[in-house]
């Protein structure tokens, strides 16, 4: 009985699904951070995402291990991601003739650029510490394996960590504070800049988690490896709506399954498609979003 | 003591403040009145940074405040509850009261015991949304949220705004106690010249940008030739 569930088709796709979801959700975190922060919509998160990746990823090279070269990834990705905040956006935001997303377009490009002239369009296979045969049951496979358990299991961690921290401390009653209302959080004593560049810095961190169990699956570590989660991403933040860090996650988790669905009973070209209709029957509907409540800004 | 010296602020080509010199002292109220577009709000936004002036001086206990950021000088022990109040509606009272403690460094369980004994009214509310209070309410945390920063000077834009004549009138006697008991300095910007001028022990009366002389508050309101000057006078 057990064993029928766990192998059956549709609890398969869910589970195969939810493990690709949550990584949409990751990424959709970080545009919704990035946006909270600052109203950026920042384009180039799946570039820099990339470009971090490849920096920790690589030290597995020379001989690092996965752990190692994971967390400096994500230690890069925390410190790029504040200094694009630093150089490129903060300047930006008395300038109103430059838009920041034109600039972010542009970084896209050249990051991509910069990392196929050093790593080559050759994807990389980084060595994953976890299998990915899919768990068996009763000599049926399941629709987990160890890598996408770890995937499901590294995400909800680390979506977890995130609402703690901006629901429940102090740094992130100022980090929202700051970025809900600069003006009067500067007036309180609040270091509003400061913040806003911590946001821009824990954005790029979670990106990089992204990345790196991204690169572990098949399609490896690769200068456009995440053009394609970047998008859907994208897709899940607005349904989502961009103020809401759960909306992110609940929005991926049923992107990743609905495509799922498509894939394995319809036909895999229909999947980006569905969800660009799922994303425009949302904004029809409800252009703020699902999970954004109907907004009573500050008074 | 806040001492503002020969301030000149424009927006543009618009001149706001034109050479305007105005004195608060240690421990006192002093209101700046004037009519709609005189250059109150921008006074008050001068001192606390958050507007570039042209040329004067202000300096607070000491310090010379102008090319100072705003974080720095709210962190200096300046205070300031803008127009409008800016209260945070989707933060619960508590948390607004919190980030005023967070933002001045000071001690944040006893800020806010304290500031519940003094605002009976917040503790009730304290999970409650800012959205959801009323206008007196969200004045007094405003104030509440103020006051957890200890600060020596409170910089008050137009408390009374949108307040009916009674709350209006408890909002007054609240600053005049908290003046009272911790040797605060208070400017205090209203065009409810009327209530203001109850409580406050000098005045000056901003003109078109213009200051005219600080005075103790008695002789402005006794003065029926300055009373053209803040029209917005409810009588
Ligand atoms: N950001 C701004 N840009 C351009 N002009 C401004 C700006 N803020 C204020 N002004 C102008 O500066 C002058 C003074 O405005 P200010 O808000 O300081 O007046 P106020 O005394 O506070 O008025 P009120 O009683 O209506 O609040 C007005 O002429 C106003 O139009
Ligand atoms: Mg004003």
């Amino acid at each position: 009985m057990i064993a029928n569930i766990l192998t059956n088709r549709i609890v398969n796709d869910i589970a195969g699904g939810t493990a690709q979801g949550v990584i949409i959700g990751l990424v959709a975190l970080c545009l919704v951070l990035v946006w909270r922060a600052t109203r950026v919509l920042n384009f180039a998160q799946g570039p820099m995402a990339m470009f971090v990746t490849y920096i920790g990823m690589t030290q597995m090279d020379h001989h690092a291990n996965f752990w190692v070269a994971a967390a400096i990834s994500v230690a890069v990705g925390f410190i790029f991601s504040a200094l694009t905040e630093i150089v490129i956006v903060k300047p930006l935001y008395h300038k109103a003739e430059i838009n920041p997303i034109v600039v972010m377009v542009g970084m896209f490009t050249l990051l991509e650029a910069v990392a196929s002239a050093v790593w080559t369009n050759i994807p990389r296979y980084p060595t994953a510490p976890f299998s990915s045969i899919n768990f068996q049951s009763e000599g049926n496979p399941t629709g987990l394996s160890p890598l996408s358990t770890f995937q499901i299991g590294a995400a909800l961690a680390i979506m977890t960590l995130v609402a703690i921290l901006f629901n429940y401390t102090s740094l992130g009653l100022k980090l929202r504070a700051s970025a809900l209302a600069p003006e009067v959080s500067k007036l309180l004593g609040i270091r509003v800049g400061r913040l806003l560049t911590l946001g821009w810095g824990i954005a790029g961190a979670v990106g990089a988690v992204a990345g790196v169990v991204i690169s572990l699956n098949p399609g490896g570590l690769a200068p456009n490896m995440l053009d394609a989660m970047f998008i859907l991403g994208f897709i899940a933040a607005a349904i989502g709506g961009l103020d809401s860090p759960l909306g992110a996650l609940v929005s991926g988790i049923v992107i990743g399954v609905v495509m799922q669905l498509i894939n394995d009973y319809w036909n895999s070209n229909y999947a980006d498609m569905v969800a660009v209709v799922l994303l425009v029957v949302v904004l029809m509907l409800r252009p703020q979003g699902i999970f954004t409540k109907n907004s009573t800004r500050r008074v | 003591m806040i001492s503002i010296s020969h301030l000149s602020v424009a927006y543009g080509a618009i001149v706001a403040l034109d050479d305007v010199s105005i004195e608060a002292p240690t421990g006192a109220i002093t209101a700046v009145l004037g009519a709609n577009g005189a250059g109150k709000t921008t006074l008050l936004r001068t001192i606390s940074g958050l507007v570039k002036p042209r040329s004067g001086s202000i300096t607070a206990n000491g310090h010379a405040l102008i090319g100072e950021r705003p974080d720095t000088i709210a962190r200096l022990g300046i205070a300031h509850v803008p127009e409008g109040r800016g209260v945070i509606a989707e933060f619960t009272v508590e948390e607004n009261l919190r980030l005023g403690a967070l933002g001045a460094k000071t001690n944040v369980t006893a800020g806010l015991e304290e500031q519940y004994t003094l605002f009976p009214v917040l503790k009730e509310r304290r999970k409650q949304y800012a959205a959801q209070l009323s206008g007196g309410e969200r004045q007094m945390l405003a104030l509440g949220r103020a006051m957890i920063a200890n600060p020596q000077i409170l910089l008050l834009d137009e408390p009374s705004l949108g307040l009916a004549p009674l709350v209006t009138q408890d909002i007054m006697n609240t600053i005049k106690t908290l003046c009272a008991n911790s040797g605060l300095t208070v400017i205090l910007v209203e065009q409810n010249a009327k209530s203001a001028l109850k409580i406050s022990d000098y005045a000056a009366v901003l003109h078109v940008g213009k200051s005219i002389a600080v005075r103790p508050a008695a002789e402005v309101a006794a003065d029926e030739s300055l009373r053209s000057y803040y029209l917005g006078m409810a009588e």
